[in-house]
């Protein structure tokens, strides 16, 4: 178990400094898809299986095939090599403020307190018991994710119209 | 419960593995040729002019943001399916309210035109 | 627990099951000729082999030696990438698809290796027992889309790009109507479990009490599986051959398997969810699996030869202004009907 979660951590990692650096955005895409993958496998790890499948169909199957249409489709050409090169002034303060961020969290890891590990309830990251948390103790975020997503369609529908007319 | 995800991990990398087998045998089997015509984007006989990736119309990421909505919506409701009747009339109206909202979103983006394809 | 012994069984499991649903899909391939030439009043394949039995054959081999053709001006590796995609996703939803009851029995002994075969669904008909089966399938369905986006845009020509674009465009529609199609199962059975929901069939086919979800179901699946009447990428007067139009050789194959794949994976999960999986009488459990599903893959190929294809505006109302809001309907309605009766 430690090893698949090593593995995937590890894949998870590249895979997440792959996006960053690639110049190719279509490239980089993917490498996002398969930081999804490895993302759902380690929830998998964590027995929240619901929460593997939804991030699968969610990320890796919706939200990035809007992304990847936006790309490939924008005409975005692909970089002639070496054509754009990046200021050393860019790769100063990119490396400093990723710095800073590695300092910040390494500091906040040695502060925190581990107490030992809960035992884990019967049927925890079950569909039921994420379904039963989620329609009784957290009715009211719910309710307000419909009108999120009402919202989301009617700027979706502004946003075409501003382009089309 | 881990280990009924096993099977799906082996079934996984023996599918890769048949797909790049597949691939790599009839880049190994086939012969090759090029020439300059046959090298071009295939357009009915005709020389193509410009490149193929163009701007399309927008109609295209409209409905693929709709898709994003409305699949979010159908996550939210497997779970509910699934405890459906130990939530019982509670859960029917909690549901209710639910669908009713977005179906407000459905005719909202259907009056405004956004589903028409001209 | 033995897992060496344990991956070993499941390896010769899961890789009769692939040869058998690869040889299917082949069969089904020659099916649909034969019956479209039926339907034509023509034979279809009777030269190889008696009945044109051999010609699933015939045909593997002359895909494997035809030339593989990149062509220059196409992303290479994404063009490569995209048929793969395309029988992967293919491929991987059968793993959740109960094809028979228990397949051995529970413990068995090899070379005095005492194995118990309970552990991870070895004893049974189906090669994972997850408890998100449904979730699964839809989850690795949905990565389909990927196929035809990446082909369609790394071959780098226009009908493949705009071919590519229709079809998403057209999948993602109807993934919806096929997502809320099924709930009305779910509220009956309980169970995201395709295993589970098989065994509720027992006194009754669900197909009783979701008519309507069953209805929008196969609706959406023939969209899904872009087969006709919704089989807009095959317009060959508009688009050639949609995304397909730069592939050759064994890459069109895959791509080929891959919507014949998708079309069985469809029947067999109608007839889990809704036509009571491999519960049936007398015969044995995995002989009613495999009339059930052959007799909708009969279907989708009487369709194919008795309709002729919508347009794309018309594909797109069907799918957002009939599929969807008839789908929420029949959630609520499922739901009054199953508080009140």
């Amino acid at each position: 178990m430690q090893v698949l979660f090593l593995i995937l951590a590890a894949v998870a990692l590249i895979s997440g400094v792959l996006v960053v650096i690639q110049v190719n955005p279509v490239r980089s895409a993917l490498y996002l898809i398969l930081n999804f993958f490895t993302v759902a496998g380690i929830y998998l790890l964590a027995h929240a299986e619901f929460i593997a499948a939804i991030q699968v169909i969610v990320y890796a199957g919706a939200i990035m095939v809007l992304f990847l249409f936006v790309i490939m489709l924008l005409n975005l050409r692909q970089p002639e090599e070496g054509g754009e090169k990046q200021h050393l002034a860019q790769k100063i303060s990119g490396a400093a403020l990723a710095g800073v961020t590695a300092l910040l969290v390494i500091y906040t890891c040695t502060r925190i307190n581990l107490g030992p590990a809960k035992e884990m309830v019967p049927g925890f990251g079950s569909t039921e018991a994420v379904a039963r948390s989620l329609f009784t103790d957290y009715l009211l975020p719910f309710e307000v994710t419909s009108v999120l997503l009402l919202v989301a369609l009617i700027g979706a529908v502004i946003l075409a119209r501003a382009r089309l007319d | 419960m881990l280990i009924s995800y096993l099977p799906i991990l082996v079934y996984l990398i023996i599918s890769i593995g048949l797909a790049v087998l597949i691939v790599a045998l009839s880049e190994a089997l086939g012969k090759k040729t090029h020439t300059a015509v046959k090298d071009l984007p295939y357009e009915c006989g005709m020389v193509p002019i410009s490149d193929a990736r163009h701007r399309y119309a927008v109609k295209f990421y409209v409905i693929t943001m709709f898709f994003l909505v409305f699949d979010i919506e159908a996550i939210f409701l497997y779970p509910w399916g699934v405890i459906f009747k130990p939530l019982g009339l509670f859960g029917l109206i909690e549901m209710g309210v639910f669908i009713l909202i977005l179906m407000v979103g459905l005719a909202y983006v259907w009056g405004k035109g956004a589903l028409e394809w001209e | 627990m033995n897992l060496p012994v344990l991956v070993g069984l499941m390896v010769v499991k899961i890789t009769l099951v692939l040869v058998v649903f690869l040889t299917t899909i082949a069969y089904v391939v020659l099916m649909e000729r034969k019956v479209l030439g039926f339907i034509q009043l023509r034979y279809g394949p009777n030269r190889v082999g008696p009945w044109g039995l051999l010609q699933p054959l015939a045909d593997m081999i002359k895909l494997l030696f035809k030339e593989e053709f990149t062509p220059p001006h196409a992303n290479k590796t994404l063009f490569v990438l995209a048929p793969m995609i395309v029988a992967i996703t293919a491929f991987m939803p059968f793993a959740a698809i109960p094809f028979a009851d228990r397949i051995l029995p529970d413990s068995l002994t090899i070379y005095g290796y005492q194995v118990d075969l309970t552990v991870a669904a070895l004893n049974r008909g189906v090669i994972a027992d997850v408890n998100i089966g449904l979730l699964y399938i839809f989850a690795i369905s949905s990565l389909a889309v990927y196929g035809a986006v990446i082909g369609g845009w790394a071959s780098n020509n226009k009908y493949s790009l705009l071919g590519g674009l229709r079809l998403c465009a057209q999948m993602v529609s109807y993934e919806v109507a096929l997502g809320l199609s099924v709930i009305g199962v779910l509220m009956v059975a309980g169970s995201l479990s395709l295993v589970t929901i098989v065994e509720a069939q027992k006194s009754m086919w669900f197909i009783v009490y979701q008519p309507l979800g069953f209805l929008l179901y196969l609706c959406a699946a023939f969209a899904e599986c872009a087969r006709t009447p919704f089989d807009l990428i095959e317009c060959e007067n508009e688009l050639v051959a949609g995304y397909q139009t730069e592939y050759s050789s064994m890459k069109w194959g895959l791509l080929m398997l891959g919507e014949y794949g998708h079309m069985i994976i469809a029947s067999a999960l109608a007839v889990t969810l809704f036509l009571g999986g491999w519960q049936g009488p007398f015969l044995p459990p995995i002989v009613w699996f495999l009339i059930k599903t052959f007799a909708l893959i009969f279907l989708f190929i009487w369709v194919r030869g008795t309709y002729p294809r919508f347009r794309f505006d018309q594909l797109m109302y069907f799918g957002w202004k009939v599929l969807i809001p008839l789908a929420l309907f029949n959630i609520l309605l499922t739901g009054v009907v199953m508080m009140y009766l």
